[in-house]
């Protein structure tokens, strides 16, 4: 059984599950790590794809999308020159849709160049089972042929349930199943952090981490 | 299992997931390969009691587009010309696995009596002069699109109200979204009932055309009258049709619309409905995404995220 490490204050614990876990969640990732990690991230592309003059950054929805978005800033900078980047929702394409009600489907943003011919690098915050990722591929397959697709993701957790790995990881942490990874952005919580705390309670049948954002679906 | 057999079950939250899921979908329609793997495995059987081309393909695009399995079947020729009830019909739908019934019948409250009898979700695709939710929905998705929004907007319904199951499903969902609907039709075509609707009526089309944003334009319903609603198709076009020059006289920006299928002169004219300001074809391509979001919202998950609970 993990330990119940908590931040700083020790909050009492009681509260609802989910304010529970997010109290008792402690920071792995601030935002200046954060930042630094996305910057290397953004080197290594270029490395990898020689300058990157054919790539397009596709976020995956919620939180890889502004992800997405600061990594292309960031390749721009380097290089001078705009990099295309959209989002991909996976939602019509998860292997899970009748474990669970009907869910709001998020935006699917190609750039007007399309994909085809381009190497698609995948943004993603958590990587777990790696569903996901095989969902994404799948979606990817319908909108067109890219020459080539590489996965970029902010925290990689391990637990992997597909033959599926990362190209660029921003963070190794390896976690229990019994532990919960959350990340916050800028963008849409108000703060950059990477948090490790214990998973709520299970609900129903769903599998340890099929229960929100944070988690790789 | 939920179902969708009236407009007015939808909540607000509701009716803008439908709307926002339908934008989302329309996307599909664009793509070279027009397909979603979301409901592989289910079957959807489009059960027409009633004629309806326009209506069956759409459900029947909608339903291909996500995988699903369609079976069409159309009360001529079946054994409901032998004299077989909806419900034997609906059990034999059961053992056939249905998980989605799209229903299309002559009778009002068909499709809630059908909604006790099968296990998957009912879809009302139109009851006799009851309700039809999905134009209702595709009717507001369209506005919205054109308009940029519906809160506030003044939609003039125009037409035989009495017999249209448009009239009464756009109502309710407009309302419920905010819109500002006025009802406009000579007396005799006007429900008895209509003053609990929540809208306004007209009985002049020229009146209320210069306030309105959107005129939707509904088709005389011959089929469906049996006694004498109006003097001459002739009076009726000159009162309540729309031509060029009550056209000219709507606000520079308002769109027309209509449901289809029309009788061109009658109703509407030729040039008006051919005019950019017309939403008539916009309106069938956005019922494909439309439907397409309903589906997915009732049978996609293990829980319909829309529809109201049938015993």
């Amino acid at each position: 059984m993990c330990a119940q490490k908590r931040t700083g204050g020790g909050e009492k614990v009681g509260g609802p599950p989910a304010r529970r876990s997010a109290e008792d969640a402690r920071a792995v990732l601030e935002g200046p790590e954060i930042n630094r990690a996305l910057t290397r991230i953004a080197h290594e592309v270029l490395e990898r794809t020689k300058g990157g003059a054919d790539i397009t950054l596709l976020g995956i929805p919620s939180r890889g999308v502004p992800l997405a978005h600061r990594l292309a800033r960031r390749i721009e900078q380097v290089e001078d020159r705009a990099v295309p980047r959209g989002s991909l929702d996976i939602t019509m394409y998860r292997d899970d849709l009748r474990l669970a009600p009907a869910r709001a489907l998020g935006r699917t943003d190609i750039p007007a160049e399309g994909i085809d011919g381009r190497v698609v690098v995948l943004v993603d915050d958590v990587l777990f089972s790696g569903r996901t990722v095989r969902a994404a591929l799948d979606a990817l397959n319908d909108l067109g042929r890219p020459r080539a697709v590489q996965l970029a993701t902010l925290v990689d957790r391990g637990h992997r349930e597909l033959p599926i790995r990362a190209d660029y990881v921003g963070k190794n942490l390896p976690t229990s199943l019994r532990e919960k990874v959350t990340v916050l952005l800028e963008e849409t919580d108000g703060r950059d952090a990477v948090l490790l705390g214990p998973a709520g309670p299970r609900i129903g049948h769903a599998a340890p981490a099929a229960d929100g954002a944070e988690v790789d679906r | 299992m939920r179902h969708l057999l009236s407009a007015g079950d939808l909540s607000r939250d509701e009716a803008v997931l439908v709307l926002d899921t339908a934008k989302e979908l329309a996307q599909v329609g664009d793509r070279s390969v027009k397909k979603l793997p979301t409901l592989r495995g289910r079957t959807v059987v489009n059960l027409f009691y009633e004629d309806s081309t326009r209506t069956r393909i759409s459900f029947e695009a909608a339903a291909k587009r996500m995988s699903a399995d369609v079976l069409n079947f159309s009360a001529k020729g079946s054994s409901v010309s032998k004299g077989e009830s909806l419900k034997d019909t609906a059990l034999t739908l059961q053992a056939m696995g249905a998980d989605g019934v799209v229903i299309r019948h002559g009778s009002s409250g068909a499709a809630r009596r059908l909604a006790n009898w099968v296990e998957g979700a009912v879809l009302n695709a139109g009851d006799g002069t009851h309700e039809h939710p999905t134009q209702a929905l595709l009717d507001a998705y369209t506005m919205r699109e054109r308009m940029g929004r519906l809160e506030g907007l003044r939609v003039a319904v125009v037409g035989d109200v009495l017999h249209s199951r448009v009239a009464r499903s756009n109502v309710l969902l407009l309302h419920t979204l905010g819109a500002e609907v006025t009802l406009v039709a000579p007396p005799t075509l006007l429900p008895v009932s209509v003053g609990t609707w929540p809208c306004a009526v007209s009985y002049d089309l020229d009146e209320v055309l210069p306030k309105s944003d959107v005129v939707m334009m509904l088709r005389v319903q011959a089929e469906r009258m049996n006694d004498a609603f109006f003097p001459t198709a002739r009076e009726y076009s000159r009162r309540y049709g729309l031509d060029r020059d009550r056209f000219a006289r709507m606000p520079d920006d308002a769109i027309v619309m209509h449901p289809g299928p029309m009788i061109r002169g009658m109703e509407i004219s030729a040039e008006v409905a051919d005019s950019p300001r017309s939403t008539i074809t916009e309106q069938v391509a956005n019922g494909v995404s439309v439907r397409m979001a309903v589906l997915y919202l009732l049978l996609g998950g293990s829980e319909s995220a829309i529809g109201n609970q049938e015993g």
